[in-house]
């Protein structure tokens, strides 16, 4: 996030909702919107295929199809440059490429979105209209919006649209990405991606690489490595042969599981570590088992930024250890001597590697954290980003971006479009939450959402097993029907092994940037049992 | 500032406060039970009551402003013998099962009880409602025999959570929490966040999944964050005989900055798999299709001689890692060191883009 969880709270006088479902996915946010909204008079407009909670307390719904984005956040920025709402000081101050980004959405009329997102043009004006004009504003946006083969442009999108206005480098403004793991901000600024090392400081850059051969004392590779999504592609075509999987469970969570399967197997040695023997874990040549949260000291860094203690506070069970150590040992074996007294030891290590959390000490995230960047140690840390527009990057870069339509469109053959994503009492693969008695009890299974005119078509009716099947495999699965989705949209969670989701959605073609895969549009085919 | 006296000692206040702010600032403990500093004032408990010179009625110091001159007692006999009073009229509806209670030790009610010696009520005429408790979600046991009606449940549900899940039903001696139409909390908009039983100063809002398991003075309060998603909730996680047995809050923003101990069903009821019997407890290696246990020696030394083999072999690029937006900071750290160090490859990468 720019900007800051608690501003949604208090700040914000307007909140752009768009591929996120708060109250289910990030409830404690989805809390502070309602009360915003709902006690403080702030604005809200939500763009959803489903009619989520936010969705019913919001000032504009705005239900567009699934991978329909671009079109709609173009609209919205056509009206808001037609009707004169830009904020041209800002534009002018702080940006770059705004004739060219203007110069697209000037053709994307309301009229002409309708016709591809399915919202009616008047919505479109007024949601452009409310967002211009009631800030600060802030966006929130989370897999939604990003698990699409155009999640770069989606995201580019919403960086326009708040340039556009002048909704960044103020409390209560913002681009505020919601993050759906305790720890995926942290993952990220660790360096746990095939580019960069902590700090986003690039693998390919010569200095960086130079400043961690040193400290690591080690020959560094120069080259970017593969993203997840190549790694499974690269073991499916045998270039990748050993994998070590730490607490990640791609038989569930990666798309298309057919596709995963076969390039697990093809592996010649595959480690996993984790703390339940996991269907991935299941694949594996070695397990090693791990500690979990309550059993282990450390940090994770939320969404917005902020990097909390973790805390130790029972031991783990026989013979699991924390993460740390076993990689240490593992180092160690294999010839690199890894040890570290405590996980503070490691911490002390990375912030005098990382320039953003170089002024964090143990002792300063006592309390309240510290949020990034914090550069030295009186530094109090960073509640918003780009303050007075100033970006990281010097100007603010538009993006003219053009409308692409999700890979898979539905055809006669799968006429539906199946989207899929979390619950309220489950969480991601299901591997803890399955296994906590109160909430598999409560929600033990997968429902499909249907809509009753889709449902009436089908003849299917409430708590009905069905069929779902797309190019990839089929599941059976348990119908409900809503009427919060539109009509030819179809939604499932993807936590239950029983009725995995990934089964069905498709690994071929990824956003070309993120490489993210396309969750939330797969075309489907729905048949009674 | 305004100046006034509060148990003969002359203090400063802040224009605007309240008497109890007041006596807070300077350190003078008033009890309350339907006070809650993080949601709005009801004023209808009366425990918070004080003496106030000059005026005929005692003024609940929760919702009284303090004023300029005023001379206030907060602890005279005549006050602590209507704070009595109201406690039997509060136990008057309040079933005193503190043996088998999950709050006991921990229960603001029990405590006051305790402080002002009141065993029984003398006003149970014609005996106690009695409610039947039979909530069958499996999160939270509302027990109403155990309600004193401070309602600073519905409050929670109102303005934390914003769930309007429940409310007061029926008048005096008849009023009760209850969702719409007295039903089940599943068939209403509660979303089990537990807000209530946070708030709850009694036994009459307690966690199903932590029952029996351990109460307050048995527990250690572990302070950690939250392991599910990013948003970065505080939580404490209770302790007993090195076990998690449970979840609760804090609601100091110091400790709590994100949250102030307000938790979602996940958070708060989700806890128990760090216990299931499925953990992992000993390192596994397959052997001709079907793991069997190993020791850390043996299962490290395999691991290490496989992935060096593959290194030797086919070159560092055919090795890769996912590391984990699970794990900690530390953790994550020593993942891409182990990839990029040891493994010799960039190909480390996690599930931020699933």
């Amino acid at each position: 996030m720019t900007n800051s969880i608690g501003e949604l709270e208090k700040d914000s006088r307007c909140i752009f909702v768009i591929g996120s479902n708060p109250t289910d996915n990030h409830p404690v946010i989805g809390m502070k919107i309602k009360k915003n909204v709902l006690y403080n008079g702030a604005k809200l407009i939500v763009a959803d295929a489903r009619y989520t909670d936010l969705a019913s307390i919001a000032d504009v719904y705005l239900p567009h199809l699934p991978g329909s984005d671009v079109a709609l956040l173009n609209a919205m920025m056509n009206v808001i440059i037609a009707e004169g709402l830009a904020d041209q000081a800002f534009i002018e101050e702080n940006t770059e490429g705004y004739e060219e980004m203007a110069k697209v959405v000037s053709s994307y009329t309301p009229e002409y979105a309708e016709t591809i997102t399915g919202v009616p043009a008047d919505d479109i004006r007024k949601a452009a209209r409310l967002y211009a004009q009631s800030g600060p504003a802030a966006i929130c946006y989370a897999m939604g919006l990003t698990q699409h083969s155009t999640g770069t442009d989606n995201v580019k999108s919403v960086c326009n649209l708040a340039m556009l206005t002048g909704n960044l480098g103020r409390p209560g403004t913002g681009v505020d990405p919601l993050r759906g793991q305790n720890n995926v901000q942290g993952a990220c600024d660790m360096g746990g991606l095939p580019n960069v090392y902590t700090g986003y400081q690039a693998v390919t850059n010569e200095a960086a690489r130079a400043k961690f051969e040193e400290a690591w004392q080690v020959k560094l590779p120069d080259q970017n490595g593969l993203t997840l999504t190549e790694t499974i592609n690269k073991a499916h075509h045998g270039d990748i042969k050993a994998l070590f999987v730490l607490g990640e469970n791609p038989m569930m969570s990666d798309p298309d599981l057919h596709h995963v399967e076969a390039a697990l197997k093809h592996l010649d040695f595959l480690v996993v570590e984790d703390i339940f023997l996991t269907e991935t874990a299941q694949l594996a040549d070695v397990v090693l088992p791990g500690a979990c949260f309550a059993e282990k000291d450390g940090t994770f860094s939320n969404t917005e930024r902020r990097v909390q203690r973790v805390r130790k506070a029972a031991s783990a069970p026989g013979q699991a250890r924390p993460d740390w150590e076993i990689l240490c040992d593992l180092a160690t074996r294999m010839g690199y001597p890894m040890s570290y007294a405590s996980s503070e030891e490691i911490f002390k290590e990375i912030t005098s590697l990382t320039p953003s959390y170089a002024g964090m000490t143990y002792a300063r995230l006592e309390g309240k954290g510290l949020q990034w960047p914090c550069p030295t140690i009186e530094h109090p840390g960073t509640p918003y980003l780009h303050k007075d527009g100033k970006f990281s990057r010097g100007k603010g870069a538009f993006s003219a971006i053009e409308y692409k339509p999700p890979f898979e469109l539905p055809d006669e053959e799968y006429p539906i479009v199946l989207t899929t994503g979390r619950s309220l009492f489950h969480y991601h693969t299901g591997t803890m939450t399955r296994r906590c008695q109160a909430l598999d009890e409560h929600v033990p299974e997968a429902k499909l959402e249907v809509h009753p005119e889709l449902a009436d078509k089908l003849s299917i009716i409430e708590g009905e097993r069905v069929r779902l099947s797309t190019r990839r495999g089929s599941i059976e699965i348990t119908a409900h029907v809503t009427e919060r989705i539109v009509p030819n949209v179809v939604f499932m969670p993807f936590h239950f092994t029983e009725a995995a989701a990934n089964w069905l959605t498709q690994s071929d073609l990824l956003d070309p940037v993120a490489k993210i895969p396309e969750y939330k549009v797969s075309a489907a085919r729905i048949e009674k049992l | 500032m305004i100046r006034l006296t509060i148990n003969g000692r002359e203090v400063e206040a802040p224009r605007g406060s309240t008497l109890l702010q007041a006596c807070q600032l300077n350190g003078i403990e008033i009890p309350t039970l339907c006070y809650d500093p993080d949601l709005r004032l009801a004023g209808s408990c009366r425990m918070c009551i004080v003496e106030c010179k000059n005026r005929p009625l005692f003024l609940a110091s929760c919702v009284a402003p303090a004023e300029e001159g005023m001379v206030i007692e907060t602890h005279s006999d005549q006050i602590m013998q209507a704070r009595r009073v109201i406690l039997e009229l509060l136990a008057a509806r309040h079933d005193f099962s503190c043996q088998t209670c999950d709050k006991n030790g921990d229960c603001t009610f029990q405590d006051y009880c305790y402080e002002y010696g009141i065993k029984e009520s003398s006003f149970e005429d014609g005996g106690r409602r009695i409610y039947t408790v039979d909530d069958p979600n499996p999160f939270l046991e509302r027990d109403y025999n155990k309600c004193i009606m401070c309602t600073r449940c519905v409050r929670a549900c109102e303005e934390i959570t914003v769930a309007r899940a429940i409310n007061v039903e029926n008048r005096g001696h008849h009023s009760k929490i209850a969702v719409a139409f007295d039903g089940y909390l599943e068939d209403s908009p509660c979303v089990f966040c537990g807000q209530c039983v946070m708030v709850c100063p009694t036994g009459a809002l307690t966690s199903k999944v932590s029952a029996g398991q351990g109460r307050a003075f048995e527990v250690d309060r572990v302070l950690t964050t939250c392991t599910y998603c990013g948003t970065g909730c505080t939580l404490e996680l209770n302790v007993k005989d090195d076990r998690v047995v449970g979840v609760s809050s804090n609601r100091e923003e110091e400790w709590s900055p994100v949250n102030k101990g307000a938790l979602c069903v996940k958070g708060r009821f989700g806890w128990d798999f760090i216990n299931s019997p499925d953990r992992l407890t000993t390192p596994l290696i397959k052997e001709n299709g079907e793991f069997r246990e190993a020791s850390w020696d043996e299962a490290l030394d395999l691991v290490a001689q496989r992935l060096q083999e593959v290194k030797d072999q086919h070159g560092p690029d055919s090795l890769a890692m996912f590391t984990s937006a699970r794990v900690t900071n530390e953790e994550n750290y020593l993942a891409q060191k182990f990839t990029r160090a040891v493994l010799g490859t960039n190909n480390v990468d996690h599930c931020a883009r699933l």
